[in-house]
């Protein structure tokens, strides 16, 4: 009988390749049209370790992980004793003949047959576990050759042999495990990850500038844009620190460069200053915070929620910014686009907030449609009287015209300090309150734009769980989960997280019977954000912060326990 | 040589005396000689009374953060290499709270001119020792003398193998002038550090002190000698040496863009390509 979902974890230690095999058969189930939502876990060690690459495959949809496996690819003993308690009532394990299934139901793999070398074991793995699932042999052959061209024809047909090799060796095993139902989303669709959709919508927007301090899991944005950089005019530089980075980023973008600057929570926590200098100079500065568990360095390679207060009170002194918290994949891409838009337009630091799991989630998405995106403000290179020209200009929105230096006759003077508006310090106390208003006045059309919760389910006497950032997908399935159950169950998910609009969301959580917040710290720190800005509190919470990404089984047992 | 002063005349928070005044002087010269057009010119400064330095010239200015006027330039520069970039503080921005920029900028090599007023103390906190004040002087907040030994920039620049190192001296402006306008045509990171007395925090480096010690470098110094470069910055005290210690052709930081970056527009064709890639 065809199962509709399938969770598949390939587990092994650092180095021997399982994020290979993942990528592999994540990229072949997405051609084939299939949904999927893979969870990276890995220690903060290069080799060695235990890592787990979990793909969760659906033919229809796929929102969140799960915590049960369905078929365990596993490449050390290890594995083995670490997942046992783990298993699915179905589940199958695939282990190394040489090692054994430790009683476990599954497959002895005969790699040593199979291959002739240790090194095509990860081929020979994705022929198996291809073949079990039922995925078109031709979907997995064509992408190994893809992966192998560059190395040359022998090692393509070399690989390709053990393919087969092991696909037939599987389809020739009596396994009870059972094929996928047939996919349902055609081709055509992308597989990436949180990260590498962050830098792709930040290129859409125009950026051509990064200037980073490499710091787990905030890296990957950067690398995407490296790896890209050739193509699309980017210059990149690693700066000595994090303070250099930003501050490197502020002075490019008063120079007309577009920049992107990614990082975590310890390298933001030495960003801060710099964040607070964007906004006295009025330049605008894009930020990426891929959070994970802290204080200090925390668990390195784990995920959590807990750097909003920590972006929403940054920088000294105070002053209008932006912060989005995309929810998956595709708002990845479309909020790192509207984010650098937020900050030219406004010329003030705005922030994205990611997490571990989120920016090492690969999704199957849609494909982009870069036609339909919107233009991004840009500044000005003339000006109609450079004599007469200042830059901080006192406007009703609080926006000046922002002129690059070095296109008019024009000089264009920035201050840390108070500055009068044509940029020159100022201890005119009138004018600092002048100075003051203007730029918080900004805030008002931040506002203004800012991104409504997204409402899923109906909230007329439901259960409402609210929540923000990557935890949109769990909280989706454990509201469909209650529905079925026959408890009536919402989402009301925050793409945004400041500034808030209560008028957008408060007459909605008072429909519902109860109002849950699921959130990945400890504090609860958005119910605190919206009780501080609209007096609301919430019926209950749900925290994580363990290390791991919340699942719809998570949230239902700590919903259980609350109510019990 | 331009005839007209475009730099404009400003009014100045600088204590009366301060060495300031002739930095700024010799700065607005070495501008003329260059024949920079001031909306061609960006400053991008730290914190200090040095810092302000360029608000007193009309110039594109970026003044900053304390310490951090290395990274904003490096930015400026590498967003737009059209524009000639200078960095310019004091030395406690440039040599404490910015010395990990200091030693990055030696080692990226980036085309900017790094003008230091070292006057060895912090002025504009009322008198504190700096990195560059000697071991054992005494100020108001180290009483029983500075206890750390002073950071010789010259000295680490010439050793790290930097662009251009110089030193000059306030009380020498058209010297001085000169050497910013050498280090500003160096197609590599530029330091010139200026000697500077601090009239009212700093009783022991004054005028009078320098002009007694200071001395030009000779036609007999060879600034591509990496040893006889590091001998002269090394040399401090009875005797203080003024002049260009040393001169690399190590080749400056690339790639750099090829124009500025503000008037590249998002090639979404390409980008399109690269999407593609992804399924």
């Amino acid at each position: 009988m065809a199962r509709s979902s399938v969770n598949v974890v390939i587990g092994g230690e650092a180095g021997q390749g399982l994020v290979t095999i993942g990528e592999f058969l994540s990229r072949a189930l997405t051609r084939a049209g299939y949904a999927i939502c893979v969870t990276q876990d890995y220690m903060s060690r290069i080799r060695g370790g235990h890592n787990t690459f979990a793909v969760r495959i659906d033919p229809v949809a796929v929102a969140a992980p799960d915590e049960a496996i369905d078929l365990l690819v596993a490449l050390s003993a290890d594995t083995l004793d670490i997942h046992r308690g783990d298993l699915s009532p179905r589940a199958l394990v695939l282990a190394d003949a040489a090692v054994g299934l430790g009683g476990l139901p599954g497959l002895a793999v005969p790699y040593k047959t199979l291959c002739p070398k240790p090194l095509y074991e990860n081929v020979a793995a994705l022929g198996v576990a291809g073949a079990l699932l039922c995925l078109d042999a031709a979907i997995l052959s064509g992408l190994v050759a893809e992966k192998f061209v560059a190395k040359g024809e022998a090692v393509v047909a070399a690989n390709l042999e053990v393919l087969a090799a092991a696909m037939d060796w599987a389809k020739g095993q009596e396994a009870t495990f059972a094929c996928l139902a047939p996919p349902t989303l055609g081709p055509g669709r992308l597989m990436l990850h949180g990260n590498e959709a962050i830098a792709l919508g930040a290129l859409a927007a125009g950026v051509n500038f990064s200037s980073f301090y490499p710091m787990t899991p905030g890296t990957s944005v950067i690398q995407t844009l490296i790896d890209q950089a050739d193509a699309m005019g980017v210059t990149v530089e690693q700066a000595e620190d994090e303070i250099a980075a930003v501050v490197m980023a502020v002075g490019a973008s008063y120079a007309g460069a577009r920049p992107l600057v990614s990082t975590s929570g310890g390298g933001f926590a030495l960003m801060t200053e710099g964040v607070s200098l964007a906004a006295m100079l009025e330049t605008p500065v894009t930020v990426v915070v891929a959070q994970r568990p802290g204080p200090a360095t925390g668990l390195p390679t784990r995920t959590e929620q807990a750097d909003l207060d920590l972006v929403l009170y940054a920088g000294h002194g105070e002053f209008p910014r932006a912060i989005f918290a995309p929810g998956d994949v595709s708002q990845c891409f479309h909020l790192a686009h509207l984010a650098v838009d937020t900050a030219e337009r406004f010329q003030s630091p705005v922030f994205v907030l990611t997490d571990q799991f989120l920016a090492d989630s690969f999704r199957d998405v849609p494909p982009f449609d870069l036609a339909a995106l919107p233009a991004v403000a840009r500044p000005l290179t003339t000006v109609d009287d450079p004599a007469g020209y200042v830059r901080y200009a006192v406007t009703d929105s609080g926006v000046s015209p922002r002129l690059l230096p070095g296109f008019t006759e024009a000089t264009v003077v920035l201050d840390s300090d108070e500055h009068t508006q044509d940029g020159h310090i100022t201890e005119d106390l009138a004018v600092r309150v002048a100075m003051q208003d203007k730029r918080m006045r900004k805030l008002t059309g931040l506002t203004a734009a800012a991104l409504p919760p997204d409402l899923v389910g109906e909230a007329e006497g439901a259960t409402l769980l609210a929540c923000w950032g990557s935890t949109l997908g769990a909280a989706l399935e454990a509201a469909e989960s209650l529905r079925q159950a026959g408890e009536p169950a919402c989402v009301l998910h925050f793409s945004q997280v400041y500034p808030l609009v209560g008028q957008c969301f408060l007459p909605i959580l008072a429909k519902a019977r109860r109002t849950v917040m699921v959130e990945g710290n400890y504090s609860g720190q958005l119910a605190s954000l919206i009780r501080r800005e609209t007096g609301y509190v919430f019926d209950a919470r749900v925290a994580r912060y363990d290390g791991l990404p919340f699942t719809a089984a998570f949230i239902l047992s700590k919903l259980r326990e609350a109510t019990a | 040589m331009t005839d007209a002063n475009p730099y404009g005349e400003f009014e100045t928070a600088w204590c009366p005396g301060c060495g300031n005044f002739a930095i700024r002087k010799a700065m607005v010269a070495a501008l003329m000689e260059l024949g920079l057009p001031p909306h061609n010119v960006v400053f991008s400064t730290g914190i200090g009374q040095a810092a302000k330095a360029p608000h007193y010239i009309r110039v594109n200015l970026i003044n900053g953060l304390h310490g951090r006027s290395l990274p904003a330039a490096t930015g400026v520069k590498l967003a737009n290499p059209e524009l000639a970039v200078f960095a310019e503080s004091g030395d406690g921005c440039s040599y404490g709270e910015g010395g990990n920029h200091f030693l990055a900028a030696i080692r990226r090599n980036i085309d900017l001119t790094y003008v230091v007023h070292n006057n060895q103390i912090y002025g504009l906190t009322k008198g504190q020792a700096s990195p560059t004040t000697p071991k054992g002087q005494k100020t108001k907040t180290q009483p029983h003398g500075a206890p750390s030994e002073a950071f010789n920039p010259v000295a680490v620049a010439v050793t790290m193998g930097a662009g251009f190192v110089a030193r000059g001296f306030a009380g020498e402006v058209e010297h001085l002038a000169g050497l910013i306008a050498a280090a500003a045509r160096h197609p590599g990171f530029s330091l010139v550090d200026v000697l500077q007395p601090c009239v009212s925090f700093n009783k022991v480096n004054t005028y009078a002190w320098y002009k007694e010690r200071c001395y030009r470098l000779g036609d007999d110094h060879d600034p591509t000698n990496r040893q006889a470069a590091l001998d002269r910055a090394l040399e401090w005290g009875e005797r203080i040496p003024l002049g260009v210690l040393w001169r690399s052709d190590r080749p400056a930081f690339g790639p750099m863009p090829t124009g500025p970056l503000a008037v590249r527009e998002p090639d979404l064709k390409t980008l399109s390509g690269i999407l593609a890639g992804y399924a």
